[in-house]
């Protein structure tokens, strides 16, 4: 009996402990990237794009970075989703008599998630030679879409996952064709687990840096068509970082807080939209 | 004077390599209900899911012989399944509302039917809530989520649900099993006025439900038919060893 209380206490601090190192090392990170980076975070540098080359220039602000990222982010996100949508409702609508199969696209899904987004950046731009496209704002669309389009398939799969046979055969009971079944019942009993993956497509999208090297380019422009190329806030941290000029390493901070507030903005936006949206659902 | 709504003809069920039911033949009346008893494991949940094919969902099952229903054989035909789903309102073990508020659950069906009109489906889905004694609990909050109903509520809303799209038969698969005492004989008062427009086949191991409310019982046992009849014959006077051994309760 005092050996299992012994046990019970020892895993106790066991995990306050663990839960208390999670806690500081993301307070760490919060803390590090204010400091360096808040202090410069005007109006003028999330207003203005740079002047005067972005490795050298010391005027001028972020704004090229902020508006690359939400079009790519957005333009991907979007992509991904009606391309990945359909996917994830016949993998657990269309093919739920089929389970060896789905698997096997879980696989595949799951394959295609573990691959590095270098490899998505090296393959983009293998295909952009092969086309003859530049660097530019699309190619970085489509790129990082293939990158993001896995994990949100896989997620809205998850979410998809917990729907109960029994509420299939309901519906296909009251003579629903599979694809009524997809958009009435499951897509609505899911609208919690679909936004998160939208969101969590749209963080991926956002803050990652290897797919767009090549693809999107950089640019002090904010861009006006898709042919052109685009600068990324990943992309900003990661050139004006190793810059000997002061000021636009300032640049690559101010840039990194904005990155953490976007990333914090759509993780509080997830668990808002996904309340709210959980009225009609069933509980299993 | 009975006709046969269900023919159910030398069906053999596979589920991969078990044989789950074997050559199952029966008639099932019209307009009465027919209550499947057996034990636990004994196939009639099976029996009964073969009926609308819900048994299409299992990755190996394989379904042979026929089930004519008014004399079309539903497993050959070239009759599209939804129709014949629609044919057949399924009420299962627990209720399983869509999530939506409690007016579309009735409407659903009428919806993917392409009736669109307001007022049409008030008007039905009022019927159809007051035809299974819901109205009066619900009439006030209509556009509250389903999920906001007691599990007895649900099973009442999930039968006017399958009411609303017009079958001709309804298929309950322990229908009772998961409700009170008070939900379960509303649920069995509410089957014996329905026999009057609906064949009715409920699966059940409860032997007092099926002596309530049968007219027709068919007694399963390891995926055969043991015996089957008129509930008065059946349970009075049962041919079958294993019939007899069933009900003075020897297994279960």
């Amino acid at each position: 009996m005092k050996a299992k209380k012994i046990e019970e206490k020892f895993f106790r601090v066991l995990m306050f402990l663990s839960t208390m190192f999670i806690c500081m090392v993301l307070f760490l990170i919060l803390f590090s990237i204010l400091r360096s980076g808040l202090p410069y975070l005007s109006w003028e540098m999330i207003s203005s794009v740079p002047s005067g080359g972005y490795y050298f220039g010391k005027e001028g602000g972020i704004l090229n970075a902020i508006i690359g990222t939400l079009y790519l982010s957005l333009g991907s996100t979007l992509l991904a989703f009606v391309t990945g949508l359909p996917v994830a409702l016949m993998m657990n609508v269309h093919l739920a008599s089929m389970p060896r199969f789905v698997n096997s696209i879980r696989l595949i899904l799951d394959l295609l998630w573990g691959i590095p987004s270098i490899v998505y950046g090296a393959f983009g731009f293998t295909i952009m030679i092969y086309l003859g496209i530049r660097a530019s704002l699309l190619a970085g669309i489509i790129t990082v879409t293939l990158f993001v389009l896995p994990i949100m398939i896989r997620a809205m799969d998850e979410a998809l996952k917990t729907v109960p046979k029994g509420l299939l055969e309901a519906a296909l009971s009251l003579g629903s064709t599979r694809s009524e079944i997809s958009y009435r019942v499951f897509f609505k009993q899911c609208i919690p687990g679909m936004i998160t993956a939208v969101l969590l497509s749209f963080g991926r999208a956002a803050g990652d840096v290897a797919s767009v090297l090549f693809t999107t380019g950089f640019t002090d422009h904010i861009p006006t068509s898709l042919n052109q190329p685009a600068a990324t806030l990943p992309l900003t941290i990661f050139f004006q970082l190793s810059s000997p000029i002061e000021e636009v390493r300032q640049r690559a901070f101010a840039a990194a807080v904005v990155l953490v507030i976007i990333i914090l903005f759509i993780s509080i936006l997830t668990r808002v939209l996904s309340r709210k949206y959980h009225k009609n659902r069933i509980n299993f | 004077m009975n006709s046969t709504k269900i023919h159910l003809s030398k069906l053999d069920l596979h589920y991969g390599k078990q044989h789950i039911l074997k050559n199952i033949e029966s008639e099932i009346p019209e307009k009465k209900i027919t209550v499947i008893l057996g034990p636990s494991g004994c196939g009639k949940t099976s029996l009964l899911r073969c009926m609308n094919r819900l048994t299409d969902l299992h990755p190996d099952a394989h379904l042979s012989g026929k089930i004519l229903i008014d004399g079309t054989d539903i497993l050959s035909s070239n009759e599209d399944i939804t129709n014949i789903r629609k044919m057949m309102g399924l009420l299962a073990q627990r209720p399983y509302p869509l999530p939506m508020n409690i007016f579309n659950n009735v409407a659903y069906g009428l919806r993917i039917s392409g009736r669109k009109k307001k007022k049409y489906l008030h008007h039905r889905v009022e019927h159809y809530l007051k035809l299974v004694n819901l109205w009066d609990e619900v009439k006030d909050r209509l556009h509250d989520p389903a999920v906001a109903l007691s599990i007895g509520q649900q099973q009442r809303l999930c039968l006017a649900r399958g009411l609303a799209v017009d079958p001709q038969i309804i298929l309950a698969d322990e229908p009772t099993s998961a409700l009170d005492p008070q939900s379960s004989q509303a649920i069995e008062e509410k089957f014996m006025e329905l026999k009057e427009a609906y064949t009715i086949v409920i699966v059940t191991h409860i032997l007092r439900q099926a002596k309530r409310i049968a007219d027709y019982v068919i007694f399963m046992y390891m995926g055969e038919v043991i015996e089957q009849g008129p509930v008065n014959e059946f349970f009075e006077n049962p041919k079958q060893e294993k019939t007899k051994e069933y009900l003075k309760g020897m297994f279960y």
